[in-house]
């Protein structure tokens, strides 16, 4: 008989979980493209400072808009500087910034959500008119004010945008609530008198983390383009820490006779932001839920 | 009558799984449709039976490929055809009736406009002919004053009325085939009666031959001239319905008829063991082998043919079919239910009325709620220590509102709920401690929805055993197994998750979790409603056998009078949120009763092709209760006069002990229905 085979699926750890779900991600072109870019880039952001050929702030008059070589792979720009070590060095700030930025968005803006989806009635429509409004302010308007109160440090950075990117998740988490609060195992826990916590906790997270990480994942490039908009206007990473928005905004003037100072940050950024979607997609397509027929609402 | 209009022919339609594996969903199919015959698939969910319908208008469901075989429709493979010639049969030659009516219908578009929008594609009439048509195809499915039934949206019907629009859409081709999915399973019992006859008026009206797929053998019973039974994939028995009704010569079709309730009989069926095999795991031999009664070594090893029987005009797959030959259905034989009620009042409602109106903003600081006219009213039951008591209504009687009310889930706007004479149950979840939540638990409807699907057997069980008596560890183990035996599971059933149980197997671990918590009353929400008629009486049985191991009482809430029959020793019948009738079952189901109950009794759909439903009153919705009056005044067929309109009948008694809500005295009532 093999009908024992059917059911051998026995509760699996974390672990093996997550390596089942990273996997199947690596199966499609698309995923094992994403993923790659990713894992790629978190590596060099790991090993960059050891590996950089240059001194990152060296100033050098002399070598002023150099154009590719053996020594400078990709020229230097302005000042002299060595634009492939600025740009392997430059996705650094970025990526701990919004990878922290994002895991704040996610906690709040998930239990808030989730909180709001189970209780229901007055609060929620207060909180939910709340996130309304503050969905409505430009972001980045409220970002440049609120920087430039408390100035750029990454202790205000990072709860600053994971607040102003946790409002989307609000919604999100909530509508996943409400898809999953009708159903009669949450009406069964409350006949039993399970506490709030207990059912946000038992009954409501497993069902709704896997929509929510997903939107996490899609918010992180999303912040990761809002920071690197921050550095590109000036109020980001401060100089000389090099970071691409910085490198970009400071050699856009210069495209026209050294486009090399200003491709290398600008492919570094977007195949970041290219592989964070295209991994955020496919973990989304490993988990069963299809981003392309259910719109986040 | 010989003309053959659809002729399938070794059909194979499957999927490839993960590994490649070809596995098959309909293995090696053969039948004919002829003209002007009704002809009904039967079979449990995921017997392949849609899949077949399916196939009969050339469409494979995605994911899922033909293998093999044909279905051959006026001499052409409408599988092999190409998407323009597939348009000019499908709506004109052969139509199709869905399931639920209600989703099929486009919201936004007036009835009218949308069966207009089925004449301009499947027929070549003008306008003005179209407009005439319209109406006559409202009227020819006795629809109430077509002309404003046409201007109205889908939303204004009743779910008996879209389904009966979703007939004239079909009828608009003038189709030579109509195909059928269950279109009566999510409606009411008395709808359902009125849809199948019209069906069958219809059917012997226009001469389109039907193929009726449901898995209600009562529904099946009804409409078809001839039956396919189908099991895990293969035709296991096709022959004239009478015949297989009456003597069902494949084991399967026997245990079936079995295990199906009937309202002559008080007490429970037999229940058939088992389940049907997930398609893909390859076994040698017969399909059902597992669960046959009439199995030998012969049936494991070799997969029996199926076989033309020329003198009873019927095919069977089965090696032992002659044993079952001689013995005719008659032989039912129920497990008679030991009433240990005792006379202990456990559970009492008084005068309880529940209102779902929103509390205006100074009825809130009073923390009241005013209604005059509240959704549930005037409830008066009391309810003994180890008694099964059913609430029976269509949906909208408030029967699940009043075990929310119970549950604590809704509070209720008057009236008493006491448990125990004396312990005030009257108060919503925050209010009671959690002893007054443990004594009473539920069991849902659903068993996929009230299953956690993240959580293991284990855990699920472990909740109310954790949080009523803080058990953990070994201790805690122990309990879950025990818990899991007494449902019939076995210990290795504690690290799967719901997805990898059956239907069935779901239902149980629900009500494992439901008797975790050693309650004293246990409310079960029309607990087999979404399960195979063959687990059915399985879960039915368990839920017998616990009670009398554990004295339990239940409160047993379904449409399915026939199940009611089975299990409960009183019965209550409501109508809009009153009741109209209370008494042991056994009386509720002899006359006199209410006129409601009578209407309900004429709809229940036998599987017997000799009981035809008797409808008795029309099957309107009715969207609120009369302000005035006797509840059922709108639809009732006996109505006395202006009485019955402005005073809410009284109780009366029958000799039995049988209580009436009505204006007709007793006597009168007697004379009249019998």
């Amino acid at each position: 008989m093999k009908l024992d085979n059917i059911y051998k699926e026995e509760k699996k750890s974390a672990v093996a979980k997550l390596s089942e779900i990273i996997i199947t991600m690596a199966s499609r072109p698309s995923g094992l493209i994403g993923l790659s870019i990713l894992v790629f880039h978190i590596i060099l952001a790991f090993i960059s400072p050891y590996i950089a050929p240059h001194d990152f702030k060296a100033i050098d008059p002399t070598l002023m808009l150099q154009a590719p070589s053996a020594e400078y792979w990709f020229g230097t720009d302005d000042l002299g500087r060595d634009v492939f070590t600025r740009t392997i060095l430059g996705g650094r700030t970025a990526l701990t910034i919004t990878f922290f930025g994002s895991l704040i968005a996610l906690l709040w803006g998930g239990l808030l959500g989730i909180f709001c989806g189970l209780v229901g009635g007055k609060i929620d429509d207060v909180v939910m008119r709340i996130v309304d409004a503050f969905l409505s302010i430009p972001w980045i308007l409220a970002m440049l004010l609120i920087v430039s109160l408390l100035g750029t440090s990454t202790e205000v950075l990072i709860p600053a945008l994971g607040f102003f990117y946790g409002k989307g998740i609000v919604r999100v988490a909530r509508a996943a609530t409400h898809d999953v609060i009708a159903k009669d195992f949450i009406v069964s826990a409350k006949a039993r008198g399970h506490s709030n916590f207990s059912i946000i906790w038992n009954e409501i997270i497993p069902n709704v983390r896997d929509a929510i990480l997903v939107e996490g994942a899609m918010r992180w490039s999303w912040m990761l383009l809002g920071f690197s908009s921050l550095s590109f206007l000036g109020f980001g990473v401060s100089p000389p820490t090099p970071d691409w928005g910085l490198m970009i905004s400071n050699a856009r003037g210069l495209m026209s006779f050294a486009y090399w100072a200003v491709i290398a940050p600008i492919v570094g950024l977007s195949s970041l932001i290219i592989g964070i979607n295209l991994t955020a997609d496919a973990f989304a397509k490993a988990l069963g839920i299809d981003r392309s027929t259910k719109a986040p609402v | 009558m010989t003309d053959i209009i659809q002729k399938v022919k070794n059909l194979s339609i499957g999927f490839r799984s993960k590994k490649g594996e070809e596995i098959l969903i309909l293995k090696n199919i053969s039948t004919n449709i002829k003209k002007g015959e009704t002809v009904g698939i039967v079979g449990e969910s995921g017997s392949g039976k849609s899949t077949l319908a399916l196939a009969m208008m050339g469409y494979v469901k995605h994911g899922l490929y033909t293998i093999g075989g044909e279905c051959q429709f006026n001499s052409s493979n409408l599988l092999k055809m190409k998407s323009k010639d597939l348009e000019k049969i499908r709506g004109r030659k052969i139509a199709m009736i869905p399931q639920n009516a209600g989703q099929a219908l486009t919201p936004n578009l007036k009835i009218g406009y949308q069966i207009d929008e089925a004449l301009q594609l499947h027929s070549d009439l003008d306008e003005k002919e179209r407009e005439k048509k319209i109406s006559e195809l409202l009227n020819k499915v006795r629809l109430p004053s077509p002309e404003t039934i046409a201007l109205r949206y889908p939303h204004e019907l009743s779910g008996g009325q879209q389904q009966r629009v979703a007939v004239a859409m079909a009828l608009a081709g003038t189709p030579d085939l109509l195909l059928l999915d269950e279109p009566t399973t999510g409606l009411d019992v008395t709808t359902q009666a009125h849809v199948l006859e019209l069906l069958n008026f219809i059917a012997k009206d226009t001469g389109t031959s039907m193929v009726y797929v449901s898995h209600d053998l009562g529904a099946i019973a009804q409409v078809s001239d001839r039956i396919i039974v189908m099991y895990s994939g293969e035709i296991v028995l096709e022959g004239p319905s009478r015949d297989i009704l009456k003597r069902p010569i494949h084991p399967y079709t026997h245990g079936l008829l079995k295990s199906i309730p009937k309202l002559s009989l008080a007490g429970l069926p037999e229940s058939m063991p088992g389940s049907q095999p997930q398609p893909g795991i390859i076994q040698s031999g017969c399909s059902f082998f597992d669960r046959c009664n009439f199995s030998d070594e012969n049936c494991k090893n070799n997969s029996p043919k199926l076989e033309f029987l020329k003198d009873l005009n019927t095919s069977v797959r089965c090696f032992n079919y002659e044993k079952l030959v001689n013995e005719s259905q008659a032989s039912q034989t129920v497990n008679k239910i030991k009433n240990k009620s005792q006379d202990k009042e456990i559970l009492n409602l008084s005068e309880v009325s529940i209102s779902y109106a929103k509390q205006k903003l100074l009825d809130q600081i009073f923390n009241r709620i005013s209604d005059d006219n509240p959704t549930v009213k005037d409830i008066n039951i009391n309810i003994k220590k180890g008694e099964t008591i059913a609430l029976v209504g269509e949906s909208g009687s408030g029967k699940s509102t009043i075990l929310k009310s119970i549950a604590g889930l809704l509070r209720t706007k008057d009236g008493l709920i006491r448990f125990d004479e004396n312990r005030n149950l009257s108060s919503n979840l925050k209010e009671r401690d959690p002893n007054d939540l443990r004594i009473i638990q539920l069991i849902f409807q659903n068993p996929d929805e009230s299953l956690n699907p993240n959580h293991t057997v284990e855990e699920i069980i472990a909740q109310p055993l954790k949080l009523y008596f803080g058990l953990k560890g070994e201790e805690l183990k122990k309990n879950i197994i025990d818990l899991l035996q007494k449902v019939r599971l076995g210990e290795f059933y504690t690290s799967r998750y719901p997805r990898q149980l059956s239907g069935g197997e779901k239902q149980r671990v629900a009500v494992a979790r439901a008797f975790a918590a050693k309650p004293d009353i246990i409310l079960c929400d029309e607990v087999t409603s979404a399960l195979d008629v063959s687990v059915q009486a399985a879960v039915l049985n368990l839920l017998q056998q616990l009670k009398e191991d554990f004295g339990t009482t239940y409160i047993f809430v379904s449409h399915d009078l026939a199940v009611v029959r089975a299990i409960s020793d009183r019965v209550a019948v409501l109508y809009q949120g009153r009741l109209c009738e209370v008494g042991p079952s056994n009386d509720v189901y002899k006359f006199p009763s209410h006129p409601y109950t009578e209407v309900l009794l004429g709809a229940v759909l036998e599987p017997d092709p000799d009981i035809k439903p008797k409808l008795v009153a029309e099957d309107i919705v009715e969207e609120r209760p009369p302000e005035k009056g006797c509840s059922f005044q709108g639809r009732c067929s006996r109505i006395v006069g202006d009485i019955c309109k402005k005073e809410i009948p009284p109780w009366q008694l029958t000799d039995s002990g049988n209580a009436i809500r009505c204006h007709i005295p007793i006597k009168e009532l007697q004379k009249e229905q019998f």
